[in-house]
């Protein structure tokens, strides 16, 4: 039986809805900031008024998600303390400098020139007002970088000492703290990510208005621009989700054997690419196995030994005591292969797509452009996959071999008080989920806007202002 | 001196700039109904705050950082403690965050109406419940060992912290009230400072009610000083609206909103969070601080930042110094209707033409209005022109030559 009051459950079903929820803008976010900042480069470089018309454009998409990125990430550092007030304290010595840091170095710096920046076409020079983005783009960024540092301390605890009086965590290297190995794979697989959302946006936005033959001028180098986009991203993805799978065998060789559902510790261990098995997880029906991927993956070598389930529970229950610590491993199993496969799915995209616009075509099929269309919002789905898998693939620790999950929820909170939130966010979230989400359809279908005409003595495009 | 209470006190700094900050667009959020009588109004008191909201809010994020990286302790206590209140809060920054970038991506009135109410309940909450949270701080609530709140939800809504409520809530509607009329021009401006007169009375009595009750019951000689010096503050804003030196209503305004804080803070001192139940369980600056060596980094980090943060905002306000007229919206969406207008016709003639209506309908009478209203405003601002300051000549001359020009969008 299920207790609906249970703030433990309620507080995790809370943290997850609301992460993976905030986690649906800050790809684009970060992504479309880095985009738009090269579209407005090309214009400034150029003078040709499609990179403008693109820079306005996606500038558009760009601030209808930027608002809702913004007020869903104050959620989520205030739910730190208001849900997992336990985990705060025994945290929040080391964990506490990166967010901190996020806010004075990053977060000032992004809400500070995006004002500059969707407000100043006529009140800065165009140089600087070029600047104000790149400034956008790079606070978004190492925003990014503080908050996964401070992820990584949970998944890979570096850099502290315990205080068994104070009972918590106590920094002593902030710099070992921010070069946590896990961080710095975590980081540059995060940001290619988001790049490949923001590519994803382009190309299915592009090929909407393609397939229906409007806005050729602006759409097509828009097109040629997030299929290169998502190859690049996506390869550098694939390179540092590589790096960070190596870095996690090493810190938590729980999460790999759960990606795999790997029981028993094997050399040489076959990679299964689907598995139809009995509900409880138990006996294997039917799979499609690669022999040694799984080794190759974890260890560089196709003859490695990975270890599985049963034996590193065994190993934990001798170094933590009795109890389960094992995640919920179909979670991990399915997030894991969608997480690969959809961003397989992307790169293919960008190949076939390239080819088929090689030297100026246009493929006729329609299919083409109905398949295309659907880039964007599998690529979010891949991203919100891969923070399945590396938070629930943690579970159920909180902060991994210190502080189980259950351990750190707020004991004042009552259930009834979580559940009102949970209710009260879901609804909120629902209801501008839609919102926004036709708000952005509206942007996407009305297409770029013509310009003003240019000065007729300098053949200079004025771009127009933008009031609320 | 010791970090834990330097860090204290750059906490009262932090949340000094978001409640000077947050504050007056909170006030100019919360003033729209009453001084935002047709649409373009709104958007004129909307577009002041426009740039800058956003930077004025992340003030908040960084004060709650450096609370949860410099006293994890009071941070943990604080925000689960306060759950319920703070979960308005949030929700009420969250439908106003949007509805500031919303509000503006559609025409229709009932859709701008609905976001309009968004801001202003979303501008009131916050003002109200932040007083409520500090004075309860400073009141003292019940904590158990653990330093876990057992109060309950109705223990917080007690006369004395509604009355903090009450009293922020007022002094940021003020606030923004005398910063929209700093930033407006003509007869919007002349009725955001006649508000600001009438706010400005209750607000004196209000936070004079509050100031004196934190002296009398949980002050020091410190925070009696400070909480006089406030209440000369805001009493010189109110003479320097009245007198129409909105400049000098706004730094005062400011001013006594720092000083105001600066009290409650002192009155809390050396407590964060004292236990009104048994003092042993109290949350002080020693017992909920971090090791000395994260204060040292956050030191550090906020010595080499802070002045550099404070530099580039101080230059946004600078570059958005003019106030904001309605001729410049007018003018901007004239130029955006001609845009949809040229691109609708090529797409799709049928279509255009419903666009172009329903974007130039708004126009023609109103814009007339309001230029003629801005016209005459500016007037008024030439009579006043003795000490007027430079950036008004600038406004004055670009409103006359909008006259020039046939009305946007006809």
């Amino acid at each position: 039986m299920v207790d609906w009051l249970d703030p433990l459950l309620l507080a995790r079903w809370q943290f997850g809805l609301t992460t993976i929820y905030h986690f649906l803008f800050v790809p684009l976010t970060i992504g479309l900031a880095f985009t738009v900042a090269i579209f407005q480069t090309m214009w400034v470089r150029t003078d040709h008024a499609k990179y403008l018309q693109l820079t306005k454009f996606f500038g558009t998409i760009f601030l209808i998600n930027f608002a809702m990125g913004v007020v869903t990430g104050i959620v989520q550092e205030f739910q730190f303390g208001m849900n997992w007030s336990d985990y705060s304290r025994f945290v929040g010595d080391v964990f506490g400098a990166p967010l901190a840091f996020e806010g004075i170095l990053a977060f000032f710096l992004e809400a500070t020139f995006i004002g500059l920046w969707i407000f100043g076409w006529d009140k800065l020079p165009r140089g600087i007002h070029l600047a104000c983005i790149w400034i956008v783009s790079a606070g978004s960024i190492a925003s990014a970088y503080f908050i996964i540092a401070a992820n990584a301390f949970m998944q890979n605890p570096i850099a502290f000492q315990m205080n068994e009086e104070k009972g918590r965590a106590e920094l002593t290297s902030i710099g070992e703290l921010l070069a946590n190995p896990i961080a710095l794979a975590a980081f540059p697989h995060t940001i290619f990510a988001c790049f490949m959302v923001s590519a994803g946006l382009i190309i299915t936005v592009a090929a909407w208005h393609l397939a229906r033959n409007q806005h050729l001028e602006t759409m097509r180098p828009a097109l040629k621009f997030g299929l290169w986009m998502m190859l690049i991203a996506g390869v550098a993805t694939t390179f540092f989700g590589d790096q960070l799978s190596l870095a996690m065998v090493e810190a938590q060789p729980m999460k790999m054997a759960a990606a795999e559902a790997l029981y028993h510790t094997t050399a040489g261990a076959s990679f299964s690419v689907f598995t139809l098995g009995t509900p409880d997880g138990v006996h294997e029906l039917f799979s499609i196995r690669v022999p040694h991927l799984l080794s190759f993956l974890s260890t560089h070598d196709f003859f490695g030994t990975v270890e599985g389930i049963n034996n590193l529970q065994d190993q934990y229950q001798t170094l933590y005591g009795p109890g389960d610590y094992t995640p919920i491993i179909w979670v991990t199993y399915w997030s894991f292969r969608w997480m690969i496969g959809l961003g397989m799915i992307h790169m293919l995209v960008a190949v076939v797509g390239l080819w088929l616009t090689r030297k100026g075509r246009m493929p006729a099929n329609p299919w083409v452009w109905r398949a295309a269309v659907w880039a964007f919002p599998a690529s979010l789905a891949a991203m919100t996959m891969g923070w399945i898998f590396t938070e629930m693939g943690r579970q159920p620790w909180l902060v991994f071999g210190l502080l189980k999950t259950a351990d750190g929820v707020s004991p004042g909170v009552s259930g009834l008080e979580v559940l009102i939130s949970l209710i009260a966010f879901t609804l909120v979230y629902g209801i501008l989920a839609v919102v926004e989400f036709k708000l952005i359809v509206r942007a996407v279908k009305k297409g770029p806007d013509d310009l003003p005409a240019p000065d007729p003595e300098t053949g200079v495009v004025t771009p127009r202002v933008t009031v609320y | 001196m010791d970090l834990s209470i330097l860090w204290f006190w750059i906490i009262a700094v932090l949340f000094i700039g978001y409640f000077v900050l947050d504050g007056f667009d909170f006030g100019v959020g919360m003033s729209l109904p009453f001084l935002g009588r047709k649409d373009v109004d709104r958007r004129v008191l909307i577009n002041t705050i426009g740039p800058v909201w956003d930077l004025n809010e992340t003030w908040v994020i960084v004060a709650g950082a450096a609370l949860f990286a410099a006293f994890p302790e009071w941070y943990a206590t604080l925000f689960s403690g306060f759950y319920l209140p703070l979960l308005l809060i949030l929700l009420a920054l969250i439908v106003r965050g949007v509805s500031f970038e919303y509000r503006h991506q559609r025409p229709e009135s009932h859709w701008k109406k609905w976001f309009d109410g968004m801001i202003v309940v979303g501008s009131a909450v916050p003002s109200l419940l932040w007083g409520v949270a500090f004075a309860n701080i400073v009141r003292g609530v019940p904590l158990d060992a653990n330093h876990d709140y057992i109060g309950g939800f109705f223990n917080l809504l007690n006369p004395y912290a509604l009355l903090g409520g009450v009293t922020t809530l007022m002094l940021f509607f003020t606030h923004g009230v005398i910063f929209a009329s700093l930033k407006t021009t003509g007869d919007l401006r002349a009725r955001a400072r006649a508000l600001a007169v009438k706010a400005g009375v209750i607000t004196i009595v209000v936070a004079a009610v509050f100031l004196a009750w934190t002296v009398i019951s949980f002050g020091t000689s410190v925070t009696a000083v400070l909480a006089a010096v406030a209440a000369v503050a805001l009493i010189g804003a109110f003479l320097a609206n009245l007198r129409g030196a909105e400049g000098w209503a706004f730094t005062l305004m400011a001013l006594t909103i720092a000083l105001a804080v600066l009290a409650l803070f002192s009155a809390l001192f050396p407590n964060v969070m004292p236990a009104s139940n048994d003092p042993a369980n109290s949350l002080t600056i020693e017992n909920a601080s971090s090791t000395p060596y994260t204060l040292q980094v956050m030191t550090w980090t906020a010595a080499i930042s802070m002045p550099l943060v404070l530099l580039y905002q101080g230059w946004t306000y600078w570059v958005f110094r003019k106030r904001v007229t309605g001729a410049y919206i007018e003018k901007a969406d004239g130029a955006r209707a001609d845009g949809a207008r040229a691109d609708g016709a090529r797409a799709d003639g049928a279509r255009a033409s419903r666009r172009s209506s329903s974007v130039g309908s708004l126009n023609p009478q109103d814009s007339a209005l309001t230029l003629a209203e801005g016209l005459r405003s500016d007037h008024l601002a030439a009579e006043q022109a003795v000490t007027a300051s430079g950036d008004d000549m600038d406004e004055l001359d670009a409103g006359l030559n909008q006259v020039d020009a046939p009305p946007a969008g006809s």
